[in-house]
């Protein structure tokens, strides 16, 4: 049974119709890149998947709990998966440590100590247990990422989004970030990413989708999408004639 | 005829001095309670509270104090209420001053970029969780100047209340100078007097700007 299942979901803003009717299936420990343009729908399909955007028709089901838009099963359905932004979105006023610590107490109630020590252990995996206690302002682009991957992983998500999560970093900070999502993907992690790291994309993901006004336009094993695109659009966007 | 020393002047303006200084800090907390009321119906998810909140600070904002002042105190007493020019100088300096509190906070928790509240909702955090621990202690860092700045406008505002004859320190300038027939002496003295109060106002949230480096927050 798929971990994450998407049909034929719809959504507008406005007039503007983002998604015309998406179904994609994700199985547990699959790593899924989305690729296209951008306008393509992409990142709102992820932010479909988090319930940070409604959808106006079909379903999202993760781990069997049903996509609805009251508070109670947004609150489900967010500790089942786990979400990465571009801008990292780390809270300014608390520690590397705080921002790994803060849901668990709050959402999850979890003690002090035992939040602090989760903590560690998150911030450990990542690589950057020496910088608890430093302020998101006294870390680089590629470190406030990583607290922010830390960050997700201590709410013990069964799936992470990554939307563009290296796209706001210096060419030398991509690595570091990919090689923590690397490490994750090889735990077993179930990932979706949005990315434009096309090597990346190739070497590690499970699976490609390749979205283009807002339909999924191809699907396939990263040597089959990347060596043979079926389509025009898609050879254009991967700049092969 | 009685002389009056410039001693003599100064008391009187001084002993009056109290009573805009504790009309202040009345209006300043009052309006500080009611305004934060008023942020969280204007801020909130119902609708029709948050235009009702909105028509209530637009209102405030959009007549003069000194009106607001005439109808706390003669509009009462058409209904029969006798109201005592303190009262209504309380009453109307703390529903003005909350209006405006409201808004500047409004500001404040708004300049929260979008991604504190969607990386905290990704987590699982309610409304009030998010508010609680993410978006207001990043926006009271922000509040802070603009907050202490307004307060001067405050003191300046409790001036408007000598009309009702509540006796301040304004009200005071004006008995002083009937008495003593020395109006430029009596009011540069007033003057100062609120000078000296407010100078230190905006003075301190010049360095509060500069020390919690609001302006230079690249985030």
């Amino acid at each position: 049974m798929s971990l994450i299942a998407i049909t034929e979901v719809k959504k507008r803003f406005g007039d503007n119709e983002v998604l015309k009717g998406i179904s994609i299936d994700v199985a547990s420990g699959e790593v899924v890149a989305i690729i296209g343009k951008s306008g393509s729908g992409k990142s709102t399909l992820l932010r479909c998947i988090n319930g940070l955007e409604t959808i106006d028709e079909g379903s999202i089901v993760v781990a069997g709990a049903q996509f609805l838009s009251d508070e109670a099963h947004l609150k489900a359905l967010r500790l089942k998966v786990g979400m990465i932004f571009q801008q990292f979105n780390l809270f300014p006023h608390l520690t590397a440590g705080g921002n790994v610590m803060l849901s668990q107490m709050v959402v999850k109630k979890t003690p002090k100590t035992d939040a602090e020590a989760v903590a560690r252990k998150m911030l450990d995996r990542v690589g950057l247990a020496h910088k608890f206690d430093a302020l998101p302002d006294e870390l680089s682009g590629g470190q406030q990422q990583r607290v922010a991957i830390a960050r997700a992983l201590a709410m013990q998500p069964i799936a992470l989004l990554c939307d563009e999560i290296t796209s706001a970093l210096d060419p030398e900070l991509v690595a570091e970030v990919l090689a923590v999502v690397k490490e994750l993907a090889a735990e077993g992690m179930t990932l979706v990413m949005v990315t434009h790291e096309m090597r990346f994309a190739r070497d590690v993901c499970s699976r490609v989708v390749f979205m283009h006004q807002g339909r999924v336009h191809e699907i396939g094993a990263p040597e089959e999408v990347f060596a043979n695109p079926r389509t025009p659009e898609l050879r254009q966007f991967l700049g092969v004639q | 005829m009685t002389q009056f020393t410039f001693w003599d002047i100064l008391r009187n303006l001084l002993l009056a001095a109290r009573w805009t200084v504790l009309l202040s800090l009345v209006s300043f907390t009052g309006g500080g309670i009611v305004g934060a009321a008023l942020l969280f119906l204007r801020i909130g998810s119902r609708r029709g509270i948050r235009l009702l909140s909105r028509g209530y600070i637009q209102l405030f904002q959009g007549t003069p104090l000194l009106m607001q002042l005439f109808l706390a105190f003669f509009g009462l007493g058409l209904f029969g209420i006798d109201v005592p020019a303190w009262l209504a100088a309380c009453v109307a300096l703390i529903l003005w001053t909350a209006a405006f509190l409201a808004e500047i906070w409004r500001g404040c928790v708004e300049s929260i970029a979008k991604g504190q509240w969607e990386a905290s909702a990704s987590l699982g955090m309610g409304y009030l969780q998010q508010m609680r621990y993410v978006i207001l202690p990043q926006a009271l860092k922000v509040a802070v100047p603009p907050t202490v700045g307004f307060s001067v406008q405050v003191v300046k505002g409790t001036a408007l209340t000598s009309i009702i004859g509540f006796v301040e320190l304004s009200k005071a300038g004006s008995i002083v100078t009937n008495a003593t027939f020395q109006p430029f002496t009596v009011y540069g003295l007033v003057a100062l007097i609120y000078f000296a109060l407010c100078w230190p106002l905006s003075k301190s949230s010049q360095l509060l700007e500069r020390k919690l480096n609001v302006a230079h927050r690249n985030h």
